[in-house]
């Protein structure tokens, strides 16, 4: 444990210090606000309206921009260590691959969860504070949700990121990688599962629809965030076939962390046979 | 006492490419090992192996008398230290924090990290950044790394690449003190000059094969190179050929008063008496090969060589 803890660590310091942490925290506050604001103005409407306009615009906010933080956040991790020569180093110290891999994923998703609290939470005091319309007590439990699926979702993306500085041998090759596994998971996805059911003219039956949903963890968080809300009809697009009844809660959040498990170990196996 | 590393008939391939064939070396406490080789003749892979980060494909490493990938690795780690070839390190960190990061990676106290840093000059950069050092403050901070542990066995791979001439002298003095407090090091390079008077022996390496390994007298004498003799002074009549060549001197250049001669090591004392008795004689030195030409030599006397 006092392995891990120490790459974590440094793995935080390194975040703090190269002003991750503040920046993500920044541009989740200002894009929240933001959102949260102007998110009713297609009902003609500006400032904090509803919570359920808000949570909504929240959360699809967090759908694009969650992912792609963390895969900018982790994309390097282990490739970017191979081509400093700190990689083969590390291996020749008293600790083992696992270890190594645990404690970098550790800093990472503890920097990623301080900036996402933080940015989202300070986002959600300003709300508070402008807008007397709406019960304190059911936005912050709207908002606490949101925030928590918020961080899992991230975690998600950190898994995958490591997934993929693993795989590949430049860091440059991750770069790339990463941005098209953003652009596969947030958008064509969807788009691919739509023309499925099109096309497919219902052959692929309702009730299997709903699963195969959660091959994709930003369509988990949305079930998870989005479901729930009338207002969401205009913007969860696919989640709104399956029912909030379907999955509850806490299976979503099981998915999630599922997704965040495979990702990682699949990275571990992959790190480890790399190195023998 | 066992030796400190052993290894034996080692071969690794990668992916159907032979990266280091048949080797075997013994190498004893207390030395100071140099591997030589051109890029890509198999150095990092020995020190991988000897790391145990890599497995051997055939043969048995041990170090220290372990097997660097058995249950006594953990231990075994702790007794050793390792400078990479060219290592980044952590920019955005301090150099003392870079350094307590690997201190506390093997468990080892604040009062050797400012100790090492003091002893490596480092002590009044220690908290910028070490994206603000040059190269020879990285490899300070590299080589202080290495000694975290005060470790029985050195690893150091290509450790003066970069470094201008004090801060290499400054290193093979540390290099020096260190094998008088019994630490076994082996130094990996291609760059040659400087080496010599600092390793016990050398192995060369070439295309993954040992060419040559031993001292440096054992390999001069192995290779019977020749020897050139330096010689000035004034000779009024001029200097006759005809007279060298009934010695047996075929190679020598003549110019002005200075005389070149190309000779067999065992002829050395026989022509030195017959010069020295020549009273116009000034100067004269004789310089055995060096070990560049002696890795000349070696590694182009594989069949595949690429030199």
């Amino acid at each position: 444990m006092h392995e891990i803890l120490t790459v974590a660590r440094k793995e935080f310091r390194d975040s703090l210090r190269n002003r991750w942490i503040l920046a993500i925290t920044l541009v989740l506050t200002l894009f929240a606000l933001g959102l949260a604001y102007f998110g009713a103005a297609t009902a003609g409407q500006v400032g904090f309206v509803s919570l359920d306009t808000t949570i909504v615009s929240l959360a699809s906010l967090a759908i694009y921009i969650i992912p792609l933080i963390a895969l900018l956040l982790a994309y390097h991790s282990v490739v970017g260590e191979e081509e400093q020569g700190t990689l083969l180093l590390l291996l020749s110290y008293p600790l083992t691959h696992l270890q190594l891999l645990s404690g970098k994923f550790l800093g990472h998703a503890a920097a990623l969860a301080i900036s996402t609290i933080a940015g989202f939470g300070l986002a959600g005091l300003v709300i508070t504070a402008l807008s007397g319309d709406f019960s304190v007590a059911a936005l912050w439990s709207s908002l606490g949700w949101f925030i928590f699926t918020s961080v899992l979702l991230g975690w998600v993306f950190i898994a995958i990121a490591y997934l993929i500085s693993t795989a590949v041998s430049e860091k440059s090759r991750a770069a790339g990688l990463a941005l098209i596994v953003w652009f596969l998971f947030v958008l064509v996805f969807d788009l691919g599962l739509l023309g499925l059911l099109v096309a497919s003219d219902g052959a692929v039956s309702s009730e299997l629809f709903p699963y195969l949903l959660l091959l994709n963890p930003t369509d988990v968080f949305r079930l998870a965030n989005l479901a729930g809300f009338e207002a969401t009809q205009a913007y969860s697009g696919l989640v709104s076939i399956a029912s909030a009844q379907l999955f509850r809660p806490g299976v979503l959040v099981a998915i999630l962390l599922l997704w965040v498990a495979v990702p990682f170990s699949l990275s571990a196996w992959l790190f480890h046979k790399r190195i023998s | 006492m066992s030796a400190c590393i052993e290894l034996s008939q080692v071969g690794k391939t990668y992916a159907g490419v032979t990266a280091l064939d048949e080797l075997s070396l013994t190498i004893e406490r207390g030395e100071i090992v140099g591997l030589l080789g051109h890029n890509g003749a198999g150095k990092t892979t020995t020190i991988k192996l000897i790391l145990g980060v890599i497995a051997a494909t055939r043969g048995s490493v041990t170090v220290l008398g372990y097997s660097p990938r058995g249950k006594q690795s953990k231990s075994l780690r702790l007794q050793w230290g390792y400078l990479p070839e060219s290592v980044g390190f952590y920019e955005q960190l301090t150099g003392r924090e870079v350094l307590e990061y690997f201190a506390r990676l093997k468990r080892i106290d604040r009062i050797r990290t400012r100790q090492l840093l003091e002893q490596f000059n480092l002590s009044h950069a220690a908290d910028r950044r070490v994206k603000t050092y040059s190269k020879g403050m990285r490899q300070r901070l590299g080589l202080a790394q290495a000694l975290l542990s005060s470790p029985k066995l050195l690893l150091l791979d290509e450790p003066t690449v970069g470094l201008d001439p004090i801060a290499t002298r400054d290193f093979f003095l540390t290099l020096d003190e260190l094998r008088q407090q019994g630490t076994t090091i082996m130094l990996s390079s291609h760059v040659l000059p400087g080496i010599e008077q600092h390793v016990d022996r050398v192995a060369i390496l070439d295309s993954g094969t040992l060419r040559a390994w031993g001292t440096l007298d054992e390999l001069r004498q192995e290779a019977a190179l020749p020897l050139t003799i330096r010689a000035r002074g004034h000779w009024p009549d001029g200097f006759d050929p005809d007279h060298l060549s009934r010695t047996g001197i075929r190679s020598y250049q003549y110019s002005d008063n200075h005389l070149n001669l190309t000779i067999e090591r065992e002829r050395k004392l026989e022509i030195m008496r017959q010069l020295l008795a020549n009273p116009g004689l000034e100067d004269i030195d004789v310089q055995a090969p060096s070990l560049e030409t002696l890795y000349t030599y070696y590694s182009n006397s594989g069949n595949n060589s690429h030199a």
